[in-house]
């Protein structure tokens, strides 16, 4: 059975289209990586999930339970991180996840044993006598996956888990959700494209309210549409390379600039494919000498951009 | 859910008790109620007098500055405040009702309310058994007047309540509650000001005297009408404050 799934999903503000008719599905055991530009309706999607907007069309389940009609039941199996975390100032660490997990139902033994394990699990076992008004950024991102995971749900949506902190604290934060996976389910959106392809099984690219991509990352690299780049660095006596170059079959464009007596640039070619052996084989005829010659590897930033950059 | 909701009222007592601004608030308040019990005693030296003292503090000018302007301070962080902050979309992705949010917002507020008015009660206690057991009067004489209080103080938390669910801003939420109160509170002074009132307009405002209640209640006379009428009226804002809360959480 999945963990969520999203049916002709359409939010509207006054006359503004957030999410345009989205469906999607995401599996129990999943971590998955929503991207998107700021506006495309990532927020927005997340809080009609977490049961905090109401949908104006379509329909929404965690784990079977509508989250608009049988919101309580699935907002027991949900812990959500909002963007910014919002955080009550005047509490304490201790005293904030204890409140929290008792309107998520826990009480007793059971409820000292999961704040002791979620403070441990989140770095905050030494501070939870501090008031959350005197914490870093980082630590009340911690206090917030705390608190989201407190009731241990199911599901963990993430909105912008590692935004403003440090690249130490990113990748304590990246362990965390990694290590969380192996027994939650996780959806959670981002700017930083190197943490979805280190961490998430799947990755479901929105733009402009609609869904735009969805499958893991190395296929939507893969499957990338632009053509491909070679690097080439290259010694050509008087001749000028670009001339030979462009005669390769499958070569659109060479962008090559002088330095001393080397050429630097890189050569467009058609997606792909892969003409460095005919480069090379060029190179030799005409007695160049190269030093670079190297194949472009496409990253999730190049799929993201091709996707959600069009027609602006 | 019997849990849920004494957690979310701990939350909101423990805002007011451990709060410098609320002891701020409790302070002003005693001076107030000080001078109103002096007040009272004062127009008692006088000379023989068939007031009660109680009757006497529940008439004074201070008495009434400190009732009517009390609930805005005590309702203007409660929804504002979580607006202002964020924190409404933590607290509605917990797996809590909207009502349950409003009615422990609203039930903590009341609370702080009726502690507040705990001190003055103490005055006619001591002032009792010190001797003059006439002069404070009767069981009803001296509880009717409290019970009045709880019944007019939940009806301006409730307006209190749906000020500060209209706004982000706490002093907004204030000004906007205090509107409210003195607006009703006023509404009666039409008569006096405006001879040619219709007997039917004094019909209506005479359901939200509060002087009027006030003396009635204070002479040991437990009228029903304010009994029904705040209440159903607390509730009514409430419900609207429901809404309100509702409608803006949704709209975000």
């Amino acid at each position: 059975m999945s963990m969520i799934k999203v049916e002709h999903l359409t939010k509207e503000y006054a006359g503004t289209v957030a999410v345009k008719e989205i469906s999607f599905e995401v599996d129990r055991g999943e971590i998955v990586g929503f991207l998107g530009p700021n506006g495309a309706g990532k927020s927005t999607t997340m809080r009609i999930l977490a049961s905090y907007l109401p949908p104006t069309s379509g329909r929404a389940t965690i784990a079977g339970f509508d989250v608009f009609t049988d919101s309580l039941r699935a907002r027991m199996r949900l812990g959500y991180l909002a963007e910014n975390v919002p955080l009550y100032h005047d509490m304490r660490i201790d005293e904030y996840l204890r409140y929290r997990g008792t309107l998520k139902g826990l009480a007793g033994k059971k409820l000292a044993m999961r704040v002791g394990a979620t403070k441990e699990l989140c770095g905050l076992r030494e501070v939870g006598r501090k008031k959350i008004a005197g914490l870093s950024k980082g630590f009340r991102q911690r206090v917030g996956l705390a608190e989201a995971m407190i009731h241990e749900p199911d599901l963990l949506i993430l909105d912008e888990p590692t935004i403003g902190l440090d690249p130490n604290q990113i990748r304590q934060v990246r362990e965390l959700i990694r290590s969380l996976g192996e027994r939650h389910t996780i959806l959670l959106s981002t700017h930083i494209l190197s943490e979805v392809e280190a961490t998430c099984n799947r990755v479901l690219i929105i733009n402009r309210g609609k869904i735009e991509a969805s499958d893991t990352p190395q296929n939507l690299v893969s499957q990338l549409r632009t053509s491909g780049l070679v690097n080439l660095e290259v010694k050509a006596g008087n001749e000028n390379p670009s001339d030979y170059l462009l005669k390769i079959p499958g070569v659109k464009d060479v962008q090559l600039e002088k330095d001393g007596l080397w050429r630097k640039g890189w050569i467009r070619i058609e997606a792909n494919s892969d003409l460095r052996e005919e480069i090379f084989t060029l190179a030799v005829e005409r007695k160049w000498v190269i030093r670079e010659l190297s194949k472009e590897r496409a990253t999730l930033e190049d799929v993201f951009v091709e996707l959600t950059h069009a027609e602006t | 859910m019997i849990r849920r909701v004494c957690a979310l009222l701990l939350r909101e007592l423990s805002v007011f008790y451990f709060s410098p601004i609320a002891y701020v608030v409790l302070f002003f308040f005693l001076i107030l109620n000080g001078l109103s019990f002096w007040f009272a005693i004062a127009l008692l030296r006088q000379g023989p007098s068939e007031l009660t003292v109680v009757q006497a503090f529940f008439n004074t000018l201070f008495f009434w500055t400190a009732y009517l302007f009390v609930c805005p301070v005590i309702t203007m962080r409660l929804f504002s405040e979580e607006f202002k902050l964020g924190t409404v979309e933590t607290l509605m992705t917990a797996p809590v009702r909207d009502w349950e949010v409003v009615a422990s917002k609203f039930c903590a507020a009341l609370l702080f309310y009726l502690t507040l008015w705990l001190p003055s009660l103490l005055y006619f206690l001591v002032f009792g058994w010190l001797g003059n057991r006439d002069a404070v009067g009767s069981g009803a004489q001296l509880w009717g007047p409290y019970l009045l209080l709880l019944l007019m103080g939940a009806f301006n938390i409730s307006l209190g309540c749906l000020a500060s669910s209209l706004t982000s801003n706490q002093i907004v939420a204030a000004m906007m509650a205090l509107v409210f109160i003195l607006g009703i509170f006023f509404l009666t002074m039409i008569d006096y000001v405006v001879s040619s009132a219709s007997p039917l307009f004094r019909d209506i405002t005479a359901y939200v005297a509060q002087i009027d209640h006030m003396d009635t209640f204070s002479r040991g006379i437990i009228d029903t009408r304010p009994l029904v009428f705040y209440p159903t009226c607390s509730a009514l804002v409430l419900l609207i404050t429901y809404h309100v809360f509702q409608y803006r959480r949704w709209k975000a």
